[in-house]
């Protein structure tokens, strides 16, 4: 039924590697990374604070090796796309890979959005004691009530202690603020709009950029990347500077029970994925500046960096839409 | 060839039968219950299974068949057909039915586990790491609440002494409801998960802390029933049973009223000063019961610090009475201040400082526990 | 280029390798050392459990072990297993060159005999191994944990890691690398019910992320996600794990049915019956495997018109699995059957499967799972759709196509023995618990009252021939390496269809550097 015959006139080689180090690399780097981390958790948790602890030189070992094999990796790869090993077919798998991946981050976002819903409609009334899930926990924290954003915890509600019947369980304060908007008259103070503004923009900005490139306009891409970049240094400091404001004037921290959890978890991790697209961009640029890397056709580099940009950009709509306005 | 053919026709059928001959002997499938609610899940439970007996045994006939008849070594020459839509339609449209058919009672029974309505009695039941707390509420703030403890020995779990009857399966103090009256259980827990679970009154709830869960039951037949914690609860969730004694109603009033009067007797006790001897030994009973799981039969640790030694059994009467009532918090030891009379607490805190080789000579009265309590 | 090149020597071979068929032998061997691992947890869990009272273990210690065995047979054993057979047999079935992100596929493996080096050493760590069954329910897991959570909770992470980016891969293979001519409609069922589970991977394994991150920041951040004193719900835990948990039981026995298409239809010779329907039953599984999660939090005390919701949902998947199982045996009917060990392991996986399957559904019946729920009732499920199911499935894999892998060939008589004491071992472990758990055995416990004594003794006496029996296929393992029998032709078993059997045993180190042609005959037929 199949036969191993002359391939067809068109065929390109698919270019499989050698052999290479870089993953036994980049998993010593990642283990490294994780224990050290683990063990910079533990000392702070359950550890000693007092005594001075080497665990941090594990984890920035860590850090270090692992983001120098990466750096490395993906000079491999695209040193293999200069030298032309890379058939179409190879690119595409390239774009598979990006897409799932990308597919895989929106499945994470979804988790946690996912518990702004449930606690925001099913847990915080039900431990107020309405509804079919908890009609008698008035009996646990009475005088627990839920709006949101909550201004009180349940165990505030019964005097800032444990309930009677809940032992142990850590401390939850509550903030004067939340984060949503508040203040009619000083709108333009409100970071997150501000923020929604900005990415939006580098959105536009980057397709500006995709555009100039599809033309061969390398110029033009340069230019508008750059924009596009330092939109997103922008937004990073903006952030940076809401999550001070958070702490240290709205008293809200990661302690402030449920709300300052969702809201930190939420902004932090797009926070993060924000800084790593706009380093992916970056290196974008510095490839297009330096290496003269892209042109109208090859470029997929700058293509998988602004899919991810793009997606960052539509996970904060959502968080605009769910964490600070409804 | 052949014998195996036949060995593995026994062994299936051995396997297929298995449930069935289970069917005879009780204590090999779900107890009845004997709640109508534990009845209805029985009837429910049995139905599926005989549902899915008989298109176990059609379907493996059909194999066993093929398999016997339809073999290579008989030199038949294999059929080459490889679809049909119709055979296929119907076979996802039967089976469709027949779930269908199973979704109706169990709907019906599903509502009627979940109509925690018009019950006359509430029970708080709260889950502690790793025994339960009974609190009958009272309109009129009269609440009578107690521990239920494991009353197996530990000779007996570290096989030292004859496994009673009741092994692992009794407690200290039961819960006791009357008969044909509906009790509305109100299930909640103190640290980690647990779950109440009493087989033969079909009752199982799992112990959220900080939620509470609702569940009811109306025991027709006065008895012991008895279960366990059923949701892993930490190293010893395979010791805290339940034991629930249904009685009649005017049983129930009497223990009820007994119960109040012994709350009473307990407050005025802690006035009382109370000999070396007896806070030694009632101490040491209280010990054996709440505290060696933890802190070892002869006071030299396990998942709590040795006792033995102890620079808090050895220190301050006041930083120890702290530890005891209060716990230390984020780890194994938990308040006990709400859990042991002040009586209790009195005896143990005296105990731990004089056994073990711990000899302060100190004696702790209830008088002095009850005002660490008020600070 | 190195095209022509045969595999490095000594070590480098297998740490730098990008080679599809070198991952997929280290996938393999690595899962059968994790299942040994876990294996020698479930022998202290039975040998604790031969008899009421406390013997070897003390019972902080039992539950390690409970947890440890759970996540090393679940995350260790089976998923690598099946990814080392993807690994192997993807390529070779639709005719690529190797998979389509080599160096990627090298990582993938090998961030996994680390994490589980991390994992397993929290057992010597202060306050000892995760105690807190596979599924960490908060706060037994957060609040409650012993420190070593922590490192658990990053093994869990890199784990995830793994998996994502092995699916990626296998999604990016089938998708892109199909020769010529092999539409999706004529590609082999292990392949199919691969490309359903890799779906499953990317979708599920970041919610698992998710929730250990949750756990994480819970234990050392502050915050309340699964405390109720700040608002949040330990039940809230569940429903995040649920939702990852149970496709992941689907990603487990998905490709298993894979395997066992591939193979009945061969030891049948007909071909598979209902290739079609196959295809969309596996694809409705995986559809139907995401509402149905909260089946396993019945007793959490969820409003009724979710338990409701869930208990339809979970029971609608009894159809096309049932199709699965109707189709398996109408491609027997009428066959010319014969009985060699790939055969009788998915024979057993058939019988052994549907019931466990029967027993889901009881299961799945809300009102009667308050009955069943953590009981042995459901560890006896488990094991009936997981080991008789996923193991015994993997057992045929390796039979099936071993010579293949080595050009060597099994010895059959050995085979069969190792079928019989495995089959009739696994049945005397695990059919007891049925027993013990409808009479009201809980689960996870390291002792029990006397009523259980004797199903529980001979459970564990049943555990120990199975186990015994699982040396034996080591031993047939190595045996056929190093001394089987040489075969000559490219096509072992008559009656066996696909590309893998088009070239030489042992496979060639590369093979189908230039595409196969796929003639009009479809390649699965
Ligand atoms: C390979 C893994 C696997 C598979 C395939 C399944 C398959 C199924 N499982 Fe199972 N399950 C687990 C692994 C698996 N399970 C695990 C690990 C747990 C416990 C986790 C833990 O708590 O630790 C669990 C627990 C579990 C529970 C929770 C029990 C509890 O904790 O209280 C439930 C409840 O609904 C359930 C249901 C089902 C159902 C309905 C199926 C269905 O897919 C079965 C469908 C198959 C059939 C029905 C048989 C064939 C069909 C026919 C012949 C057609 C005709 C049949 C009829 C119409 C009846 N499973
Ligand atoms: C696919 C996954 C998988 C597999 C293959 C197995 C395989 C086995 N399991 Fe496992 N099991 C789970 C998944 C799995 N299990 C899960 C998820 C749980 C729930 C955990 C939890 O509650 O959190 C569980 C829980 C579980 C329990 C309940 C524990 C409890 O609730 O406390 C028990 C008890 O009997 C058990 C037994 C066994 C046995 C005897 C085997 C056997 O099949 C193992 C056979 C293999 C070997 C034995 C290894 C090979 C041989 C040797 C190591 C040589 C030594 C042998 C001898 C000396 C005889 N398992
Ligand atoms: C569930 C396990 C558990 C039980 C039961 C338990 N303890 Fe503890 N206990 C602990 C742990 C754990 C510690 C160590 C706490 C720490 O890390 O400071 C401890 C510490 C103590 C200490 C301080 C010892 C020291 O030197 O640090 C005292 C006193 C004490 N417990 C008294 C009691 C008494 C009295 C009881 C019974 C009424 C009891 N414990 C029951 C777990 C337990
Ligand atoms: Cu309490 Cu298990
Ligand atoms: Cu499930």
């Amino acid at each position: 039924m199949a036969s191993t015959q002359t391939p067809p006139a068109d065929y390109e080689k698919y270019h499989v590697p050698e052999s290479s180090s870089l993953a036994v690399r980049a998993t010593i780097g990642l283990i490294t990374t994780v224990f050290g981390a683990a063990l910079v958790l533990n000392d702070m948790t359950f550890g000693d604070s007092e005594a001075p602890s080497s665990a941090k030189w594990v984890l920035i070992a860590g850090l270090l090796f692992f983001t120098a094999t990466l750096a490395s990796w993906f000079g491999t790869a695209i040193k293999e796309n200069i030298q032309g090993l890379n058939s179409a077919q190879l690119s595409h798998s390239y774009v598979l890979g990006m897409f799932w991946f990308i597919f895989s981050e929106v499945m994470f976002f979804a988790a946690f959005f996912g518990v702004l819903f449930y606690v925001r409609q099913l847990a915080g009334p039900w431990l107020a004691g309405e509804g079919d899930g908890g009609r008698m926990n008035g009996l646990l924290w009475p005088g627990f009530e839920f709006v949101w954003p909550p201004v009180t915890t349940p165990q505030e509600s019964v005097g800032g202690v444990d309930s009677q019947l809940i032992a142990n369980n850590g401390v939850f304060g509550t903030s004067e603020r939340s984060m949503a908007f508040a203040d009619a008259h000083h709108w333009y103070q409100w970071l997150p709009m501000w923020n929604t503004i900005i990415l939006l923009t580098s959105s536009f900005t980057c397709h500006v950029a995709h555009a100039g490139i599809l033309k061969g306009d390398i110029k033009k891409f340069n230019r508008w990347l750059a924009v596009t970049v330092a939109l997103g240094i922008v937004f990073v400091f903006l952030q940076a500077a809401e999550y001070y404001e958070a702490y240290q004037h709205f008293g809200l921290t990661l302690n402030s029970g449920i709300y300052g959890s969702t809201f930190f978890l939420l902004t932090g991790f797009h926070g993060f994925h924000v800084a790593m697209g706009m380093t992916m961009l970056l290196i974008q640029l510095i490839r297009s500046v330096k290496g003269k890397h892209f042109s109208a056709s090859d470029h997929f580099g700058f293509e998988a960096s602004s899919w991810y940009w793009h997606f960052v950009d539509v996970v904060w709509v959502f968080l605009f839409l769910f964490v600070y306005i409804l | 060839m052949n014998f195996k053919t036949v060995a593995k026709a026994c062994v299936v059928s051995l396997l297929v039968s298995g449930p069935t001959w289970a069917l005879a002997q009780n204590q090999i499938n779900m107890a009845k219950g004997v709640t109508e609610v534990g009845a209805q899940i029985y009837g429910l439970h049995m139905l599926i299974f005989w549902i899915c007996a008989v298109i176990g045994v059609a379907v493996f006939a059909v194999m066993f068949y093929s398999i016997i008849y339809h073999r290579k070594s008989r030199g038949v020459t294999p059929a080459q057909f490889h679809d049909s839509t119709q055979v296929e339609i119907i076979w996802t449209i039967i089976p469709f039915l027949i779930l269908i058919g199973m979704a109706v009672p169990a709907t019906s029974t599903l509502l009627e586990v979940y109509n925690t309505d018009d019950a006359e009695i509430d029970i708080l039941i709260t889950g502690y790491q790793w025994k339960w707390k009974y609190e009958y509420l009272d309109e009129q703030g009269d609440n009578v609440v107690f521990f239920s403890n494991l009353a197996t020995s530990q000779e007996e779990i570290y096989n030292t002494d004859a496994k009673g009857a009741n092994y692992l399966l009794s407690v200290d103090e039961p819960m006791v409801i009357p008969v044909d009256t509906k009790v509305r259980f109100l299930v909640t827990a103190n640290d980690v998960i647990h779950s109440w679970w009493v087989p033969e009154l079909a009752v199982k709830r799992d112990a959220i802390p900080g939620f509470i869960n609702e569940a009811w039951t109306k025991v027709p037949t006065e008895g012991v029933y008895r279960g366990q914690c059923t949701e892993l609860c930490g190293a010893y969730h395979g010791f805290m049973p339940i034991e629930v004694h249904a009685v009649s109603r005017e049983e129930y009033d009497a223990w009820l009223a007994a119960k109040r009067s012994e709350k009473v007797a307990q407050t005025a006790a802690a006035q009382q000063a109370l000999g070396f001897e007896e806070l030694m030994a009632s101490g040491e009973a209280v010990y054996r019961a709440q505290c060696s799981a933890c802190h070892g039969a002869q006071g030299e640790g396990g998942v709590g610090n040795a006792i033995a030694g102890s620079a808090i059994a050895l220190g301050e009467v006041a930083k120890h009475l702290e530890v005891g009532i209060k716990g230390v918090a984020g780890t194994a030891m938990q308040a006990f201040g709400g859990q042991l009379s002040d009586v209790d607490m009195a005896a143990v805190i005296t105990y731990q400082r004089n056994a073990f080789g711990n000899n302060t000579g100190d004696i702790v009265q209830p008088a002095d526990v009850v005002n660490h309590k008020q600070g | 280029m190195g095209a022509h090149h045969g595999p490095a020597k000594g070590m480098s071979r297998w740490l730098l390798t990008t080679n599809h068929k070198d991952i997929g032998t280290m996938y393999l061997w690595f899962s059968f050392a994790m299942f040994i691992l876990g294996g020698a947890f479930a022998m202290v869990i039975r040998a604790e459990l031969f008899q009421p009272g406390m013997q070897l273990v003390e019972p902080g210690f039992f539950n390690q072990m409970t947890t440890l065995h759970g996540l090393v047979m679940v995350f260790g054993a089976i998923m690598p297993s099946f990814v080392g057979l993807a690994n192997w047999m993807i390529p070779m079935m639709i005719g690529a060159p190797d998979m389509a992100l080599p160096r990627m596929n090298n990582w993938s493996f090998w961030i996994l005999p680390p994490s589980f080096l991390m994992l397993a050493s929290t057992l010597f760590m202060e306050g000892g191994a995760p105690a807190f069954g596979w599924t960490f329910y908060a706060p037994l897991s957060t609040t409650y944990a012993p420190p070593s959570v922590t490192f658990f909770i990053f093994a869990i992470h890199i784990l995830g890691v793994s998996s994502i980016m092995g699916s990626i891969n296998i999604i990016a293979t089938v998708m892109n690398m199909r020769a010529p001519g092999m539409s999706y409609m004529k590609m082999p069922l292990f392949v199919w019910t691969w490309l359903i589970t890799a779906f499953l991977l990317v979708a599920v394994m970041p919610v698992l992320a998710g929730a250990v991150t949750m756990m994480l920041m819970d234990i050392h951040f502050g915050t309340s996600f699964f405390s109720a004193a700040g608002g949040g719900d330990p039940v809230l835990f569940q429903h995040v794990f649920w939702f990852f948990g149970h496709p992941e039981v689907y990603i487990i026995i998905l490709p298993a049915f894979g395997v066992v298409s591939q193979i009945i239809p061969a030891f049948s010779r007909k071909p598979l019956f209902g290739y079609a329907s196959m295809v969309y039953a596996t694809a409705s599984i995986a559809l139907l495997s995401f509402i149905v999660w909260a089946h396993h939090m019945y007793t959490v005390g969820m409003p009724v018109a979710g338990e409701l919701f869930f208990m339809y949902a979970t029971m609608l998947i009894a159809v096309p699995t049932g199709v699965k199982v109707f189709n398996w045996i109408t491609t027997m009917w009428r066959g010319a059957l014969s009985f060699e060990t790939p055969m009788l392991f998915c024979l057993g996986f058939l019988v052994l499967f549907t019931l466990g399957g029967f027993t889901g559904l009881m299961l799945s019946i809300a009102p009667a799972d308050f009955q069943y729920h953590d009981t042995y009732f459901v560890v006896a499920h488990f094991h009936y759709v997981m080991v008789a199911g996923a193991v015994f499935s993997m057992t045929a894999a390796v039979y099936y196509w071993i010579p293949k892998w080595t050009g060597r060939m099994y010895s059959e008589s050995m085979g069969r023995i190792h079928f019989w004491v495995s089959f009739i071992g696994f049945n005397i472990a695990f059919f007891p618990q049925h027993f013990v758990g409808l009479a009201g055995m809980p689960r996870r416990i390291p002792d029990y009252s006397l009523q259980f004594a004797d199903f529980n003794m001979m459970s564990s006496i049943g555990a120990f021939i199975y186990g015994a029996s699982q040396l034996l296929f080591l031993y047939n393992v190595i045996v056929t390496i190093v001394a089987g029998e040489k075969v000559g032709e490219d096509k072992i078993w008559d009656g066996a269809e696909g590309l893998e059997w088009t070239v030489p045993c042992p496979a060639p180190y590369h093979t189908f550097e230039v595409p196969p042609k796929i003639d009009a005959v479809s390649a699965h037929a």
